[in-house]
């Protein structure tokens, strides 16, 4: 199946949408578990803007920088999950406003 | 006619994505953010892109949420966890950042308006893409690689459990008895 002709704006418009989402996510959420979630929609809107355009110029390059998003989001969800699990233990909560001494 | 398709796409990933933000269950919003996902996953699909959207629902709406819901259920969230994120959603709390977004929004809106830019639709398939990934970028294979071996390390060294040096009551006294035995 060949893909859509689908105005490159309207792609980005999606992948600002989804991105200004996260931000305001990061923003006003303090339960850390919904702060990793939003990075994760954030690095989302990114890799589809660069599919998007690798598609509307024809190469291949636009996968492959999504392939690489998705290495860092993996990388960064291991370590954050690993600090949720930490925080949850020593603090007993998961709010961030109450977990701001870094030495307890 | 099948560009209703990626407009009906497009609405349903940013409902998703706004309600997964906003719930105060957890677990309820992980289902929303895996809604989100599939929905890209059409979108990539949609583009002509479809080995992008395998790996997005493999690894994005697979292996990475099942972490996520992995470690929802071993914190073990009881109600009054709802109750105070229910309380955090005041409007006092929310309707700053949201300005702030939206601000940010309308000036990125102006910007993409103003470009006339191309038309998506040629279809890139997984031979390409392996070709690229293993001509050009072949260092940013390796880079990932040892990104992902950082990785692991980083989650089983932060992931382990630390001995605290104020055991009094953020420890079970069962688990600090047997650190106790292992050290003695």
């Amino acid at each position: 199946m060949e893909g859509l002709a689908i105005p490159l704006n309207h792609v980005l418009i999606v992948a600002t949408l989804l991105f200004v989402v996260g931000l305001a996510g990061i923003m006003f959420r303090r339960n850390i578990i919904f702060i990793l979630m939003s990075l994760e929609v954030m690095l989302n809107s990114a890799g589809l803007a660069f599919v998007a355009a690798g598609t509307a110029w024809q190469q291949a390059d636009g996968q492959v920088i999504f392939m690489l998003i998705l290495t860092v989001a993996a990388a960064e969800v291991s370590v954050g999950l690993g600090l949720v699990l930490q925080i949850q233990r020593r603090f007993r909560t998961l709010d961030m406003d109450q977990a701001t001494r870094l030495n307890s | 006619m099948e560009l209703i398709l990626f407009y009906i796409a497009s609405t349903v990933a940013i409902l998703a994505t706004v309600f997964a933000l906003t719930r105060s269950n957890a677990a309820h919003a992980l289902i929303y953010l895996i809604v989100s996902l599939l929905a890209v996953a059409v979108i990539f699909f949609l583009l002509g892109a479809p080995f992008a959207a395998a790996l997005e629902v493999v690894i994005y709406a697979g292996a990475i949420m099942v972490l996520f819901v992995f470690v929802i259920m071993m914190l073990n969230l009881g109600e009054e966890g709802n109750q105070r994120e229910r309380q955090r959603m005041h409007p006092t709390v929310w309707i700053g950042p949201s300005i702030l977004s939206a601000v940010l929004l309308i000036e990125m809106l102006l910007v993409i308006a103003n470009v006339d830019g191309p038309q998506t639709g040629a279809l890139i398939g997984a031979k390409q893409v392996g070709l690229t990934l293993f001509g050009p970028y072949v260092l940013a294979v390796e880079i990932a690689s040892m990104l992902l071996l950082a990785g692991l390390v980083g989650a089983y060294h932060v992931g382990r459990r630390f001995r605290l040096s104020e055991p009094a009551e953020a420890i079970e006294p069962r688990e600090n008895s047997a650190e106790n035995q292992e050290q003695a």
